[in-house]
């Protein structure tokens, strides 16, 4: 290393620093914000509480907590079989060049903003579901739509887990005479589950923080969801409704509402991280 | 990358294993025609609805009667003042750690371990909890309030780590040859870094800054409790700001017969996004790639 | 003017080469040869401190550079770059144009005037035969070169900065037979004004090139020199076994 060397490595790490401490600033501010709620009305009531009415000091965060869960898991049941097979078709079954356009057309889908998905489930899709009943805007909804928003995170990740795959895996299972599904499942699938869970997870993670899309197409209000074609409220969508008015004891508790979304996420996050640390020695 | 080559069938005497096939094939193609179908469906509906109310007056004129008239100009104008401000915050950030992190290429250091554990951490936080970040730290504790300002350095915390992750990318494609003959001339590090690794790097990292962009686009949680809801032309940074997308949920969720605007500003914003998604593509290309390196990555 | 005492070099641990004790003449030729994995790439990179940039690599022995020690004779390995060039086998040219490949170096060492720079660019083009080819396409991007003259291009780069030595890794194996004779030609012309260790699988070539040769085996996994000396006593008076076979093409 040479001596003129040195302000290059000072200035980026210190850099390098900055932006792993923001992780840290950002859960200290929640920590910090949702301290009064914390302090003053203990875990338990989040889950006791006889309800969520803020303005009368209710705080019972489950029916929203549930109304999240709901969401999340529904959208990657519908994102996980349809990501994968998008991810098989890709590598197996489509001619190379609409293998070309359907990466392309995932990478589009992958970029839409969530309150056009929004919008697009507001004005088209809540009508069409709104025939089996109520006005549309329910879990149902919400979920389908937040299953299309995280399709391309499980598509895209489990593309380049099959792509890892050895070539020489499919080739001997060719010549031993299988068929292409009987590869696809029982040599390239199994070969790529690493890859294509931590797929799922971080798609889940994603449906999780998803907001403005649920907040469009949920329906809204906070009770313990019975069907899937109840009205709910996420977590997120909560803090989005209500942040703008709420007062001190009451923006607390959305604070801590972020804060448990934001636990959550992170655990899934390192642990994904780890487990692929493992398995692929890196990126 | 289709295995073109592979039997659909070994024997065509095996009927159950071939009806399987046909059914295994018949779903992969279902599901992929599903996924597609969807997509021009979505973007033929906005197409559709938003196309006619576009115009030039649309894209610049004031905001009128909450947005159920006029046009989207200080919207525009308040966008892109936001992502300015972000991309000069996040691109020396981003690239300063992509440039630390890529000292020594293959060899993870427990500062590098770290520091990208941390970053994934940051790529995974949801955004209203950005929002939420954003609101009590930039808006209130450093006092910046409601403004373009406050929304930037939010979202900036947004687009860091797919911003790093790219960098990363860009320079670690650079063929280490490149590097080994700068060596062989006794060129230091740091020459090495501006004046060939950095140079040879500059399409993909390009292509990283501009998805970046499409991500900032489409952020709209992050900014209503940062950068505000305000419509009037801003005229400084610490004015408050509506962006785009904000723009969308405000008419079709709070403004009553805001649906068609909402449309035509969903309109723009989509081919703003087709636009950048071409760019990064050309890009990349440019840079040698064949495909988007940067996989998987969260909003 | 180059040498080395018992030079070992190991990667993570595992020796590579060991004891490797020989010196490279003023301005004569010293051809390495031996078979793959004996630790001649390894050997070379050790000379001009490129093993610095290998994690993993380390390097004991003493080096000296007209009989000092390479830590006393340069204070950092930029200058000691400056004096000891490589060539790679694959030309490594940059991805700019033809002149500021050549030039990159140079400003980087302090030279910034403008006539100097077309100066020496035009005088090294013409020492390796390239300035009629070229001179036309300066600002043209380098890459765009055969292989033949972008490893000519790397070795006019080399040769702006005013070496007293030039380490080439098999400087022609990558080349077809036409640019390689060219390259050796080069070579030739070279001799007597440079100090040149050249890494080499062409027996034929070391022959022709070199004025002393050192030959690589390994013993134990671990490459050692078995042999060095003038390149015709060694080539028809050797007695040691593996030498004489290998040099005969027997072996190897």
């Amino acid at each position: 290393m040479l001596r003129n060397d040195l302000p290059l490595k000072i200035v980026t790490r210190t850099l390098a620093i900055l932006s792993a401490a923001i992780v840290l600033l950002v859960f200290g501010f929640l920590v910090r914000e949702s301290q009064p709620a914390l302090s003053q009305l203990g875990f338990t009531r989040f889950f006791t509480d006889a309800s969520w009415h803020p303005l009368s000091g209710q705080f019972n965060l489950t029916p929203m907590i549930v109304a999240t869960l709901l969401t999340s898991v529904g959208a990657i049941v519908l994102a996980a079989p349809l990501g994968i097979a998008s991810a098989v078709f890709v590598h197996f079954y489509a001619p190379s060049s609409l293998a070309i356009w359907h990466r392309r057309f995932i990478e589009l889908l992958a970029g839409i903003p969530s309150v056009v998905f929004g919008l697009w489930g507001l004005v088209v899709l809540a009508p069409i579901i709104a025939q089996l009943g109520g006005s549309g805007q329910n879990l149902l909804t919400a979920t389908i739509v937040l299953g299309l928003m995280v399709l391309p995170t499980v598509a895209m990740l489990s593309d380049t887990a099959i792509g890892w795959v050895p070539q020489d895996w499919v080739h001997g299972a060719a010549a031993l005479g299988m068929q292409r599904w009987a590869i696809v499942g029982k040599v390239v699938l199994p070969g790529a589950r690493r890859g294509i869970a931590a797929g799922v997870m971080l798609a889940l993670t994603r449906a999780m923080g998803e907001t403005m899309a649920v907040l469009m197409l949920a329906g809204n209000i906070v009770e313990m969801p019975t069907s899937l074609l109840s009205p709910g409220r996420t977590l997120n969508a909560n803090i989005a409704l209500e942040l703008g008015y709420a007062s001190a004891s009451h923006r607390s508790v959305l604070f801590v509402s972020g804060l448990i979304l934001m636990l959550v996420v992170s655990v899934i996050v390192i642990g994904v991280s780890r487990w692929e640390g493992r398995s692929n020695g890196g990126r | 990358m289709a295995d073109d080559n592979l039997p659909a069938s070994a024997t065509n005497n095996d009927r159950p294993s071939e009806r399987a096939e046909f059914i295994a094939a018949a779903a992969v193609w279902m599901a992929a025609m599903l996924v597609i179908g969807t997509l021009v469906w979505i973007l033929t509906d906005i197409a559709v609805r938003g196309l006619s109310e576009i115009d030039f007056a649309f894209l610049t004129d004031e905001v009128r009667d909450a947005g159920r008239a006029g046009g989207i100009g200080p919207i525009l104008l308040s966008t892109a003042l936001i992502l300015l401000v972000t991309l000069a915050i996040a691109i020396p950030l981003a690239l300063g750690t992509a440039i630390a992190l890529t000292e020594r290429i293959g060899q993870e250091t427990c500062f590098s371990r770290n520091v990208r554990r941390c970053l994934d951490v940051l790529a995974g936080v949801p955004s209203i909890v950005f929002g939420l970040f954003g609101n009590a730290f930039f808006a209130i504790t450093l006092g910046l309030g409601y403004s373009i300002l406050t929304g930037a350095l939010t979202l900036a915390c947004m687009v860091l780590p797919i911003l790093i992750r790219t960098s990363e990318q860009a320079i670690t494609a650079v063929p280490n040859e490149y590097r080994f003959a700068a060596a062989s001339l006794g060129l230091g590090r740091t020459a090495t870094l501006f004046r060939v690794v950095l140079p040879a790097a500059a399409a993909a990292l390009m292509a990283g800054v501009v998805l970046s962009i499409g991500r900032a686009l489409a952020e709209t949680a992050a900014l209503i409790f940062t950068s505000g809801y305000v419509t009037r032309t801003p005229e400084s940074l610490l004015d408050s700001g509506r962006s785009l997308s904000v723009h969308i949920y405000d008419l079709a969720m709070n403004v009553p017969n805001g649906g068609s605007q909402a449309y035509a500003t969903a309109c723009v914003l989509v081919m703003l996004l087709l636009a950048i998604n071409a760019t990064t593509a050309f890009l990349l290309r440019v840079a040698g790639f064949s495909r988007r390196p940067a996989m998987g990555t969260q909003r | 003017m180059i040498s080395t005492e018992d030079l070992s070099i190991s990667y993570n641990g595992n020796t590579v080469l060991r004891n490797v004790t020989i010196e490279a003449m003023p301005g004569k030729v010293l051809a390495l040869v031996g078979p793959s994995g004996c630790g001649k790439t390894s050997f070379l990179a050790a000379l001009n401190r490129m093993t610095d940039l290998i994690p993993g690599a380390h390097v004991s022995g003493r080096i000296k550079f007209t009989g000092q020690d390479i830590g006393d004779a340069f204070g950092s390995s930029v200058e000691l770059r400056r004096q000891v060039g490589m060539i790679f086998q694959k030309p490594n040219p940059f991805a700019m144009s033809i002149r500021r490949n050549i030039e990159l170096a140079l400003r980087e060492h302090g030279q910034r005037n403008a006539d100097s720079l077309r100066q020496i660019t035009e005088t090294v083009l013409r020492d390796v035969g390239l300035w009629d080819e070229v001179k036309h396409r300066l600002n043209q991007s380098a890459l765009e070169l055969s292989g033949g003259q972008q490893q000519r291009l790397c070795i006019a780069r080399a040769l702006a900065l005013k070496p007293q030595v030039l380490l080439m890794d098999e400087p022609c194996s990558a080349l077809d037979p036409i640019a390689a004779e060219r390259v050796e030609q080069l070579i030739q012309s070279m001799r007597g004004s440079y100090t040149m260790i050249i890494v080499t699988h062409n027996l034929a070539q070391a022959r022709r090139l070199a004025d002393h040769v050192g030959v690589f085996w390994t013993r134990d996994g671990v490459g050692e020199i078995i042999e060095h000396g003038e390149t015709e006593k060694l080539f028809t008076q050797s007695t040691h076994e593996t030498v004489t076979s290998y040099l005969a093409g027997r072996r190897g």
